[in-house]
């Protein structure tokens, strides 16, 4: 728990108040842009790109969400496999899991979406065709932004699965295997039920990155929420009431997503009994820079 | 050898669990190294059907690391472990040993029932959903037989109204009756208990042993680690006494207490009794 936690009982804003907050600090900011130069602020276009936003804003929200989610979803998969494989017996797939975290963690982001983009379609390994599914047409360049996405993620995500499962008491695996399960049945039933709750409130500081990590997907053409608003500023040349109405959404995409963790670890908090209630609040979780600890009590039976 | 008794406790998991062999566990020349230290030089041990052997034996004399070898939670360098007739850990090519796979340890071990001294309870189950994961995950009993032999087991160790209750929610006691509910479960040919009331408070030490008590009067095969000496002179049938690895005195309580014969085990009894 923070001081700030301690210090002054958290009331939750309502999201309606928080828009109010970012529409103050545009206010304060546009208040200073015309002071020295010709500059003038262009409050409708600031203004309705938020309030009203038009068919492409909303497409381009969409996008971001739902690559968000779905590249997510791979990591996580591919971070508890690569979990597993770092802490297998077998020599191989051990060295397998550490080469792809090792891969994945050492360069950087942008490298990896366009060579698997461009550079496999180049070299004709792979073209990433369209692909259609009833009326609904996914490009190439968002499949493998997603592609990439994911396996990027993947990578982060083993060192925090794995630190979900060394967090729990060898004797739990030991006490499985002594009723007769496999190390398999053992690990699914027993070990990783209760490494979720260790790893969940990390994989939600891991989703809020990845909602704004989606915005490098611009460099595959995609047009997703940052990218949208690059179109329009480069069309209108407005880019400081445009940018900056880009970064209240995601601003606004991150804070609900806040408030959604909060009220999951409230949740998981209340069905481990004798648990310590609850992770940071939401107004901790987004203004500190720290992550918040990985809290082993939760998860540890009492004795 | 197949009259099932009327009993108390173990009528809930229908009668006494046969064994299919006299000897329910026979240990042979077993020998364990942790790297270079040997910590076990040479045990060999009979446990007979409806037999209850205590293991006592200073701290690090390598009780604990016998009991989980019997399992083969610990692997063995040299020796044999055999339960119910089956040989535990590995199997027999050509007159040599190998490691067996672990489908087949896992089904082994289902016939070994295991009681930790910090009991290891699920904390994400209740207390009946801990005793009936295994029967339903392993041995692959339908949900409602399951349910109803687990509320019968809590119910024989008391705790009939805390079905309902997860781990943390209860005491030490409680929690190390619930242990050993769900080893009986799987209905094993023997139970085997590695100091189960020594991580507990004095006041709910009474409780846990009164459940012993009452597996051993009722024919359960076991072999328990224990300095509880009341609990040893009144159940078991053979103490055996280890020391640096080694067994090296065994005998009746009449014989332990009254009589003994090695200076260390004399010495280690003065200590603890
Ligand atoms: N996992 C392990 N790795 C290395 N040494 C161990 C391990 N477990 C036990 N030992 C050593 O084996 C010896 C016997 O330990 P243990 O079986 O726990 O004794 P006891 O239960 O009689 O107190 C001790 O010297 C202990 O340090
Ligand atoms: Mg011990």
């Amino acid at each position: 728990m923070t001081e700030l936690q301690r210090t002054r009982p958290f009331r939750a804003p309502r999201p309606a108040r928080a828009v109010g907050v970012l529409l103050l600090l545009g206010v304060v900011l546009a208040g200073c842009s015309g002071q020295k130069s010709s500059f003038h602020f262009e409050w409708d276009l600031f203004i309705n790109s938020i309030l009203q936003p038009d068919d492409q804003i909303k497409a381009g929200l969409v996008l971001t969400v739902v690559v968000s989610i779905a590249a997510q979803l791979i990591g996580v998969v591919l971070g508890i496999f690569a979990a597993l494989g770092k802490m297998s017996k077998v020599r191989p797939i051990r060295w397998f899991a550490n080469v792809y975290v090792w891969i994945f963690r050492g360069t950087p982001l942008i490298v990896q979406l366009v060579f698997f983009y461009y550079g496999l379609g180049v070299a004709k390994i792979y073209l990433w065709p369209d692909i259609t599914i009833g009326p609904l047409t996914i490009e190439g360049a968002i499949q493998a932004g997603i592609f990439a996405l994911g396996l990027n993620e993947g990578a982060y995500m083993a060192e925090i699965v794995r630190a979900g499962i060394l967090a729990i008491d060898p004797g739990q695996m030991e006490a499985a295997r002594a009723l007769g399960m496999t190390p398999g049945k053992a690990m699914r039933r027993i070990v990783l039920p209760q490494a979720a709750r260790v790893i969940i409130p990390p994989l939600g500081n891991e989703f809020n990155n990845m909602l704004k990590t989606t915005s490098l997907l611009f460099v595959l053409g995609v047009v997703e929420l940052y990218n949208v608003f690059n179109i329009k500023q480069g069309q209108s040349f407005r880019p400081f009431e445009l940018f900056l109405a880009c970064a209240v959404w995601f601003l606004l995409l991150t804070t609900i997503w806040g408030f959604i963790q909060s009220w999951i670890e409230r949740r998981l908090a209340r069905g481990t009994p004798g648990a310590a209630a609850g992770g940071p609040g939401v107004r901790a979780r987004m203004l500190s820079f720290r992550r918040p600890p990985i809290d082993a009590s939760v998860v540890s039976g009492g004795r | 050898m197949t009259q099932i008794e009327e009993t108390n406790l173990l009528d809930a998991i229908g009668g006494v669990p046969l064994a299919s062999t006299a000897n329910v566990v026979e240990v042979t020349d077993l020998h364990k190294w942790f790297g270079r230290n040997e910590v076990l030089k040479g045990i060999s041990m009979m446990v007979k059907q409806r037999e209850v052997v205590v293991v006592c034996g200073p701290s690090g004399s390598g009780k604990t690391t016998f009991i989980r070898c019997v399992n083969h939670l610990e692997k063995i360098q040299q020796g044999r472990i055999v339960v119910n007739g089956h040989l535990i850990g590995y199997r027999e090519e050509n007159g040599k040993l190998v490691a067996d796979k672990e489908r087949n340890i896992a089904r082994q071990r289902q016939e070994i029932g295991m009681v930790f001294q910090r009991f290891n309870l699920f904390p994400h189950k209740t207390a009946l959903g801990n005793i009936i994961e295994a029967p339903i995950q392993v041995r692959g009993v339908p949900e409602d037989e399951a349910i109803e032999m687990g509320r019968k087991l809590l119910a024989r160790v008391g705790l009939a109204h805390k079905e309902e209750d997860y781990p943390a929610q209860l005491s030490g006691g409680q929690q190390q009756r619930v242990a050993i509910a769900r080893a009986l479960a799987m209905r094993p040919a023997v139970m085997l208990f590695d100091e189960p009331t020594s991580a507990l408070d004095p006041e709910m030490i009474g409780e846990v042993l009164e459940v012993m008590k009452e597996l051993a009067r009722e024919g359960m095969t076991m072999i328990v680690v224990s300095h509880e000496m009341g609990f040893a002179r009144e159940v078991a049938d053979r103490i055996v006494m280890m020391d640096e690895g080694l067994i090296i005195e065994e005998g009746t309580p009449e014989h332990f207490f009254t009589n003994p014969q090695q200076e260390r085990t004399k010495s280690f009894l003065s200590k603890i009794l």
